[in-house]
């Protein structure tokens, strides 16, 4: 009797997982199944022919533009993650103990989420009218002679792709950190206060190490975001900035399905590697 | 009195509180500053100074004359659409999968990276992978089909995650005593497991709408014929700068916003009847036991 009601429940399991299973199977699994076939097909410079050849990595690895591409990654990626850490964990320790009533918290926190939920192409676009040649910052740096030249290196440069990041981005760090502070027992800190400890030592030896798992979450995010960005790369970024992204796009633009699918492969392979390892480190799953 | 006397700030607030709303002035600012600008007039450019005061751009957002190349209006609707099938279907795929993962089924964990991969892969390496899947076909992608998939792809993760911290949340004790009061599966899920995370479903349906309304890098490239509202505007951004941008962008940002306030809403008058239902049945226990 026990194990029919157990087979039954299986069943039903089985049941309620399979219409996501078939989803992710059909617009996950299956394109990535394609891309690493495509990676293997020969690309003949204006056409693609199936084949199974690894000329396509080998131009992928031996070319100095991939290693150029992917400094550029690894360096955007690198720095909005140091930022987003520092921001976000500032932001989010404001939120929880710097602020007492509950309400105050959860609405500044919705303040910060709010964007979120609005179009990242506009947010994008929105930076124009400020960085630009005739934008409100040059105007202000003319108008108080900071500078007699309109500065050029706002708009359409890395530091308007870090700034649109760093606006978009931060969120991704500030969430998680918010939840694992709000749920640090404040016992400890008091404990630690007791035990003479200073105010860094805390924030070092009692804050910092029990936020570990929410900086884990922060970075999946952040890596994985900017890893695939190439919206406001192309956007705000002014063909000046050339990430593994944007070659892979520029790629398939131009119908070189072959190499853009040996560039994507290994971009895969590379955030799998990274966000595999933090995982390793912090149980997620225990997270939620 | 004599309590606000002795609280004392914790030392670093200032710089943090400062810190705080400066990130909102950050976050904020540019969009409030497309917002103004777009009332500029006919002659306008693209920054300030403003050029004149007018609601021409809107007018030409709502009404494109016969001239205008850009028309938004026929990219919203299908926005608009496709935002509701793939909140619909977020919805439903993310809660029967965590009634699923509550019992954790054979292959969970393998399930559970799947749906942490459709978050991390690349926009790019998905648009690609579902239109050279469609290729293979022999069929084109639109945005009713592969561009569904690929937002589902990026909705459904969100979905799950939060469903799975909802389901992780939900006290098994309830739905044994509505078992136990002789409730059969079908009266338990809808009668007890549903209403208690309906302010949950409430949020998935939020991401899902939100995400896809705003979807672009993974539909670029695999929207097909015709385009959906965000591709319509990069597009707009690549051939002409005008401030139809900024007043196409102040709108669609308003609809966003008004998305958000109403799933809030909702959900406020959830909690809200809930105590409300909550106290009216304390107040009749405490007057059945007084008199």
């Amino acid at each position: 009797m026990v194990r029919v009601i157990t087979s039954a429940l299986r069943y039903r399991a089985a049941l309620q997982i399979s219409p996501l299973s078939l989803a992710l199977l059909f617009f996950l699994v299956g394109p990535v199944i394609m891309i690493m076939i495509m990676s293997f097909y020969e690309f003949t410079g204006f056409m693609t022919v199936p084949d199974a050849t690894l000329e396509n990595y080998i131009e992928l690895f031996t070319s100095s533009l991939t290693g150029v591409n992917y400094l550029q990654t690894l360096k955007m990626v690198g720095i909005t993650w140091v930022v987003t850490l520092v921001l976000g964990f500032t932001l989010a320790y404001f939120l929880v103990f710097d602020l007492v009533e509950l309400r105050t918290k959860l609405l500044l926190f919705l303040l910060c989420v709010v964007p979120f939920w609005t179009s990242s192409v506009i947010r994008m676009v929105a930076w124009v009218p400020f960085l630009g040649k005739e934008g409100i910052i040059n105007k202000f740096v003319i108008w108080t002679g900071i500078s007699a030249e309109p500065l050029q290196f706002l708009l359409f440069s890395e530091f308007a792709v870090f700034l649109s990041y760093i606006q978009i981005f931060t969120l991704f760090m500030m969430a998680p950190l918010f939840n694992v502070m709000a749920r640090i027992n404040r016992d400890l800190i008091e404990a630690a206060r007791d035990n003479g400890a200073s105010g860094i030592q805390i924030l070092w030896h009692v804050i910092i190490p029990l936020c570990k798992p929410g900086i884990a979450i922060g970075t999946i995010f952040v890596v994985s975001l900017v890893a695939s960005d190439f919206a406001a790369v192309s956007l705000l970024g002014g063909q000046r900035v050339g990430t593994v992204s944007i070659s892979m796009i520029i790629q398939m633009n131009m119908a070189q399905y072959p190499p853009s699918s040996a560039t994507g492969v290994i971009l895969l392979v590379v955030v799998l590697l990274i966000v595999g390892g933090i995982m390793r480190m912090v149980d997620v799953r225990k997270q939620l | 009195m004599s309590q606000r006397a002795e609280f004392r700030r914790a030392p670093g607030y200032w710089p943090r509180a400062a810190l705080f709303y400066v990130y909102l002035l950050f976050l904020y600012g540019p969009i409030l500053i497309i917002a103004v600008l777009s009332f500029q007039g006919p002659l306008a450019s693209m920054t300030f100074p403003m050029q004149g005061l007018s609601l021409h751009w809107f007018s030409e957002v709502v009404d494109p004359g016969g001239f205008s190349r850009q028309d938004f209006r026929m990219p919203f609707v299908r926005s608009l659409i496709l935002a509701i099938i793939v909140m619909v279907l977020t919805m439903g795929l993310s809660f029967l999968a965590g009634l699923a993962f509550r019992k954790s089924f054979k292959g969970n964990i393998v399930v559970f990276y799947v749906v942490v991969a459709s978050l991390i892969a690349p926009s790019a390496l998905i648009s690609l992978g579902i239109g050279l899947g469609f290729n293979e076909l022999g069929l084109q992608s639109q945005w009713y089909t592969g561009a569904l998939g690929a937002h589902l792809s990026w909705t459904l993760p969100f979905g799950v995650l939060i469903m799975l911290a909802i389901f992780s949340r939900l006290d098994p004790s309830l739905e044994e005593a509505a078992r136990d009061q002789g409730a059969t599966e079908w009266q338990t899920l809808r009668n007890v497991i549903v209403p208690i995370t309906l302010p949950g479903l409430i949020g998935v349906a939020l991401f899902g709408f939100t995400l896809s309304y705003d979807e672009y890098p993974r539909t670029s490239t695999i929207v097909g014929e015709f385009n959906t509202l965000p591709v319509e505007v990069m597009n707009t951004i690549n051939i002409a700068a005008t401030p139809v941008i900024y007043a196409i962008g102040t709108m669609t940002t308003l609809f966003s916003l008004l998305v958000i306030f109403a799933s809030f809403l909702a959900v406020y008058i959830i909690q809200k009847r809930r105590t409300g239902a909550g106290l009216g049945i304390a107040r009749k226990a405490a007057k059945a036991d007084s008199s």
